[in-house]
């Protein structure tokens, strides 16, 4: 609430021209406050706290006066860093959830659109239905779907047993994209009804210019709602960025169907692991490089589609 | 955008009908438009399968009892037990499920409603009025946005037992009030859908800023609120990490972090298999229905957040 340079422009405030006192003043500057104090102490305390001590801890290291001296935590530098780039469970992890995000997220994000471009034609019946139906696995969490995806396709109890004991969902080559097939299961329908949703606020009279003019069904799809709905494409797309570097749940319920998933198989169960052992400072320089990294990711996602809008 | 390409000179005649009655125009072969419809419906269909075949069986296997879980096919319905299934389930080890389910409607459903509450002040407030640094504060939460929850488990926890409140209910419960999102969406919501000229008539009224919000403002903000409550409960109802982290005392766990417990003991006690199942299938029930009751609102509000 400082930076007095800035004059407050208050459109509303008609009439004599606001005198040029050097006292300024904010239009309901105490319900601005009101209105914002809750969330920003909690911001601070919950977000941006947490942050600053992770990066504080990531800077510690614990060292010890002889072998058998107490531990005494001081200032390492960059050596937790180090020490994170130098780990190579940690890196293969990064590497799996990378090789699980270039073909998972597209995958998902494909059918999502595929889906809602189908229930926005009119080729399609009993469009509430299908929505609903879609939607359903979004309420189911991601432990809960993991348990149930665990026992579909495990060998003996699977109702696929024909299937499944063919191939084996769960073997180390395999069961990254087994938990992909259980992630796209909870989310295509959330972003199909993002991208469905916007398909919907596009006006009817494009569609009716275009008909006149002879386009099918299929170029109306490519050439008229794909591109009017990227920013929403962009927006889910974004999100599974994130979800996928995150990911926690799913593997960590498979570790009790398999042995192929390790306790350091996403860079979440990496920190889990690590802080377990217990070596907090590696963990939370752990956490900071996977917080700055989605934050990259992300970012650079939403500026390279901005710039293609662009252009 | 649209502007530009609506024809409203011409005559708009019958749409959608199939060929026939358009014979000015090239016809759309009536053969063509089938197979391109059937091909639609199939591709509806399937996946409306893929969707909700596993709900089904996770259904079906939890109304079964422990020998026809093995020994019958997983789509079809055995003996119905469905009912004495829950009553086992609501009474193994003191009834600790029912305690898990209520800990997470508590978690959840408290967290969200005041989570949903304080989201919408600070968004209309950002939307709403002009302050110095609104730019600066609106920028501070997007980027928040783009923060993954789970980097900040850990440090949430050491920050925790930093003052000895790591395993209480607390922990779980106050982080996750803060919902960057949802003052995206809020703010968003409010600018488009709360007139100025409305506020500035309430305020001739002599009515007070806050109060303005919590009458008029909350009821045309209403769509985007339960957008914002619906998945604020679901990121509480799912979220893993911070509990996994946080909590030792069983009878704090919400009902995930309560069955992936079990779940992973079915080795050392087979018998919890049947609870893991069935435990799975009523922990769904409360969020399918909240889906189902309020779809109205939520399904107007979500297009919203990629409205620029």
């Amino acid at each position: 609430m400082t930076a007095p340079s800035i004059a407050p422009s208050a459109p509303t405030r008609a009439g004599a021209r606001p005198a040029k006192t050097p006292r300024r003043r904010v239009p309901h500057a105490r319900a601005v406050l009101v209105f914002l104090l809750p969330f920003g102490v909690l911001f601070a305390l919950f977000y941006l706290l947490p942050i600053g001590y992770a990066v504080y801890q990531s800077l510690l290291v614990v060292e010890r006066d002889g072998t058998f001296g107490p531990p005494v935590e001081v200032f390492g530098g960059l050596t937790q860093y180090i020490a994170v780039f130098q780990n190579e469970a940690f890196w293969s992890s990064v590497g799996r959830v990378l090789a699980f995000g270039v073909v998972q997220v597209p995958v998902m994000l494909g059918v999502a659109l595929v889906l809602a471009l189908l229930l926005d034609s009119p080729l399609v019946k009993g469009k509430k239905f299908f929505r609903l139906a879609y939607f359903v696995p979004y309420a189911v969490p991601g432990v809960i779907a993991a348990i149930m995806w665990g026992y579909l396709y495990s060998p003996n109890l699977s109702p696929f047993s024909a299937l499944t004991s063919e191939v084996s969902f769960l073997s180390p080559d395999f069961v990254l994209w087994s938990i992909a097939n259980v992630v796209t299961w909870v989310y295509v329908g959330y972003n199909m009804l993002i991208i469905y949703s916007s398909l919907l606020s596009i006006p009817a009279e494009i569609y009716e210019a275009a008909k006149l003019d002879g386009a099918s069904q299929l170029q109306i799809a490519l050439r008229i709602k794909i591109p009017l709905v990227v920013p929403a494409i962009t927006l889910t797309a974004i999100f599974s960025i994130i979800g996928t570097l995150q990911l926690l749940a799913e593997p960590q319920v498979f570790r009790s169907f398999t042995s192929s998933v390790s306790s350091t198989f996403t860079p979440n169960m990496a920190v889990y692991a690590t802080s377990a052992v217990p070596n907090v400072n590696l963990a939370a320089a752990m956490s900071v490089v996977l917080a700055l990294a989605t934050f990259a990711m992300s970012f650079a996602f939403l500026k390279f589609t901005q710039r293609k809008a662009e252009k | 955008m649209s502007a530009t390409l609506s024809a409203p000179a011409r005559k708009p005649d019958a749409s959608g009908e199939p060929g026939a009655s358009r014979s000015n125009r090239k016809p759309r072969a009536p053969r063509e438009k089938l197979m391109s419809r059937s091909a639609a419906m199939i591709v509806m269909v399937v996946s409306c399968f893929y969707f909700l075949l596993p709900v089904w069986w996770l259904f079906v296997s939890s109304t079964k009892s422990r020998e026809q879980f093995g020994s019958t096919n997983g789509f079809l319905l055995a003996d119905f037990n469905l009912f004495q299934n829950i009553g086992n389930l609501f009474a193994y080890n003191d009834g600790i499920y029912l305690r898990w389910m209520l800990n997470s409607v508590l978690y959840a459903g408290a967290g969200a409603l005041i989570g949903t509450v304080i989201s919408a002040m600070a968004g209309y407030a950002l939307a709403k009025y002009r302050f110095p640094g609104r730019e600066l504060v609106f920028n501070v939460v997007l980027g928040g946005v783009l923060v993954p929850a789970t980097a900040l488990a850990l440090p949430l926890f050491l920050i925790f037992s930093q003052v000895g409140a790591t395993n209480t209910f607390w922990s779980v419960f106050l982080p996750s009030l803060v919902n960057p999102f949802g003052v995206y969406l809020a703010r968003i919501y409010a600018s488009a859908s709360v007139p100025d000229e409305l506020l500035e008539a309430s305020r001739l009224d002599g009515s007070g800023e806050v109060r303005t919000f919590f009458t008029i403002a909350r009821k045309l903000m209403t769509p985007a609120l339960v957008t914002i409550f619906l998945f604020q409960f679901v990121a509480i109802w799912n979220n893993f990490f911070l509990p996994l982290i946080m909590l030792r005392d069983e009878s704090l766990f919400p009902v995930t972090l309560g069955l992936y417990t079990w779940n992973s003991q079915v080795n050392q006690i087979p018998e919890i298999r049947t609870y893991v199942i069935i435990g799975a299938f009523v922990s769904i029930i409360p969020l399918i229905i909240a889906f189902l009751s309020l779809q109205r609102f939520w399904q107007s509000g979500l297009g919203s957040g990629s409205v620029k």
